[in-house]
């Protein structure tokens, strides 16, 4: 481990500790408002797995790009979407990153590197591949990084895209969070090998298999691997291992799985909590600063809440706007 | 002014876009020494190079998928589908993901790609390498469709196609790849969603699209002996589609024969037809509109069949005379 993480300067690791709060604020604020009925459509949620968004999204620079997934949320705000845009998207108000027309599955950030998440499963994967492209084509040092799930790696977008991105060399770092479930079911009734890091042998690619609760780790692994990416090196593969607290999506009687499982997870896995306790063991943070620091992310996130609320919901002559063919 | 082919035609308008825009470039399979299927690449390689023109492996949803966002990035890929039949891999990436993306993100971000692809059977190659498909991708808000039928309409609309800050699917017939007519060498634009009236004429419009029109120009020839002053409506894109001229047409002739060789059931047909009864051109129409469009079964391999489950110069011809005699 090259403990890149651990040497980050105190500022740094107290943002890290940030977003994470964010994140679960964020998600735990979703959940609470499509159980009353206050948002419509779906959503998934990421708590529970903030620790690889966070990790991922470290050592990337701010011209840096992500593809996301469905389950995004925590993607967007590790790459530095503003809370309050998103939450206005998710509740539909033409102050939302894509004016109320995208919500939850596809908020996208272009012109920041956000290329946006997806709501086909494994259907980022090609446009992160392509996005590095232009990146290598451009000479411009950028790195894409390539979010997915366990369940996207069955498709053959993602096969596809790591022969390419390894045949040309390209800067892409693809991240597979394995939360361990699908929609009904376990990942090992779908994948019949144990670490699916090992299918970048196929392709040629390096595969990593990290402790996706661990933030340190998660970081410290990308790091590398942007590294790698970016030297000119090629693509690198790796499998954050990781736990998705809630359901699938808003309805989901989570039949495959069992409550003291859960429990487990949140009692002992929470990824906040394991690095909250890594910051205050190290002295680089007082028991205050972590509280401060907790209680003015949840301000953020209900501040975001009262931005989406007072938003405008779009107009209808916006029906047609962006209509080209 | 000199003539060269419809193949010559795309690849010279590809080269010149490419010397001016180096953020032009043409990825697909087979493309680079081999020159591509229907040898339309031919030589770019060596003027190019392998960045530019870049041989992929067989991944349709990987290079599309790739194309697109490297169009979303700052790119504009000109992705070769080998044949128009492969689109259904990478359906996702077109209509998922190329044809949402400025929507869905609220207008932010834009994805000019062009995907040049051949179509069309007569050539022998079966079911799965010779079909129409453009009514699939005709049908998602999103992409633009072009199908040029000659080789100075594919040079002018490939500029317009490449120039476009928005997804366009480019199918050339395979067929009329060795067909020529003139062309200038310097660059030029056909805007998209402007038809081209082929032939004018006063007594019957056919609206007839790619090799189609051609069929269609020699069927003309033929009535004209016979007495019928026949028009011919080429759209050149399906997306946007030119409906003032075809209404002007109609209103005109008051009969109306559209001719594709995609299948006729669900076919683009179906569209102009609609268009065209829902217009005013409704009112000045003295026979019911007809369609010809090829029979709903697969393409089949023997010659005999192949041709004859496509529309004919002789079907055009038939149609033409039962629509004069009001039939």
């Amino acid at each position: 481990m090259t403990d890149w993480a651990g040497r980050q300067s105190d500022e740094v690791v107290k943002d890290w500790l940030r977003q994470m709060h964010l994140i679960r604020f964020f998600d735990e604020k979703v959940d609470e408002f499509f159980a009353k009925g206050m948002i419509h459509g779906t959503t998934h949620l990421c708590v529970g797995q903030e620790a690889s968004a966070v990790g991922a999204c470290a050592p990337l620079k701010d011209d840096d790009m992500i593809t996301s997934t469905h389950r995004g949320h925590g993607h967007c705000i590790a790459k530095g979407a503003e809370p309050d845009r998103m939450m206005a998207e998710l509740f539909g108000r033409v102050t939302g990153y894509c004016k109320g027309k995208g919500g939850s599955m596809h908020i996208a950030d272009v012109d920041k590197g956000n290329l946006g998440a997806n709501g086909i499963v494994g259907g980022g994967i090609p446009l992160a591949v392509g996005a590095a492209l232009t990146s290598q084509m451009k000479k411009q040092g950028k790195v894409a990084v390539c979010f997915f799930g366990d369940g996207a790696t069955n498709e053959g977008s993602f096969h596809e895209s790591l022969n390419l991105a390894s045949i040309w060399k390209l800067p892409v770092v693809f991240v597979c969070e394995n939360n361990q479930y699908g929609m009904s079911g376990p990942v090992k009734d779908m994948v019949n090998i144990e670490d699916i890091a090992d299918r970048g042998a196929s392709y040629g690619i390096p595969g990593r298999v990290v402790d996706g609760n661990n933030l340190l780790e998660m970081a410290d692994v990308m790091e590398e691997a942007v590294m790698q990416a970016r030297s000119g090196s090629g693509p690198v593969l790796i499998e954050a291992k990781t736990y998705r607290w809630k359901g699938h999506s808003k309805s989901d009687a989570k039949k495959y799985r069992t409550r003291e499982e859960e429990k487990d997870w949140r009692t002992n896995k929470d990824p906040i909590k394991r690095f909250e306790e890594w910051l205050l063991e190290e002295g680089r943070i007082t028991k205050e600063e972590a509280e401060t620091i907790r209680q003015s992310a949840l301000d953020e996130i209900n501040r975001a809440v009262e931005f989406a609320e007072n938003s405008e919901e779009p107009s209808m002559d916006t029906i047609l706007e962006d209509v080209y063919a | 002014m000199r003539e060269i082919t419809y193949a010559e035609a795309v690849r010279e308008g590809l080269s010149q876009r490419m010397r001016e825009d180096s953020d032009v470039f043409v990825l697909g399979e087979d493309i680079g020494v081999y020159g591509g299927a229907f040898g339309v690449t031919r030589g770019m390689i060596e003027e190019f190079g392998p960045e530019r023109i870049r041989n992929t492996p067989i991944s349709e949803a990987a290079i599309t998928g790739a194309a697109v966002g490297a169009a979303l990035t700052g790119m504009k890929p000109v992705l070769e589908l080998q044949f128009s039949d492969f689109i259904t891999i990478a359906m996702d990436q077109l209509v998922n993901q190329a044809a949402k993306v400025r929507y869905m993100y609220g207008g932010k971000g834009h994805v000019p790609m062009v995907v040049r692809t051949p179509s069309g059977s007569g050539t022998g190659a079966a079911a799965q390498h010779s079909q129409s498909l453009e009514a699939w991708v005709a049908h998602i808000p999103g992409l633009k469709v072009v199908q040029p039928s000659t080789a100075y309409d594919a040079k002018g609309l490939l500029k317009a196609a490449m120039e476009d800050p928005n997804p366009v699917i480019f199918y050339e017939h395979k067929v009329l790849y060795k067909s020529k007519s003139d062309v200038p060498e310097e660059e030029y634009t056909i805007p998209l969603g402007k038809a081209d009236v082929k032939k004018e004429g006063t007594d019957v419009t056919i609206i007839a699209t790619a090799i189609m029109v051609h069929k269609a120009l020699e069927a003309a020839e033929e009535l004209e002996k016979r007495g019928i002053s026949v028009e011919v409506v080429d759209p050149r894109t399906l997306v946007p589609l030119d409906e003032e001229t075809i209404i002007a047409s109609v209103s005109k002739t008051g009969r109306v024969i559209i001719v594709h060789e995609a299948v006729k059931r669900g076919g683009f047909g179906g569209e102009i037809a609609g268009v065209i009864a829902e217009s005013e051109a409704f009112d000045y129409l003295d026979a019911p509109i007809r369609r010809l469009g090829a029979l709903p079964i697969p393409v089949p391999y023997n010659p005999v069949l192949e041709k004859a489950m496509i529309p004919q110069v002789e079907d055009i011809i038939k149609a033409v005379e039962e629509t004069m005699r009001g039939a």
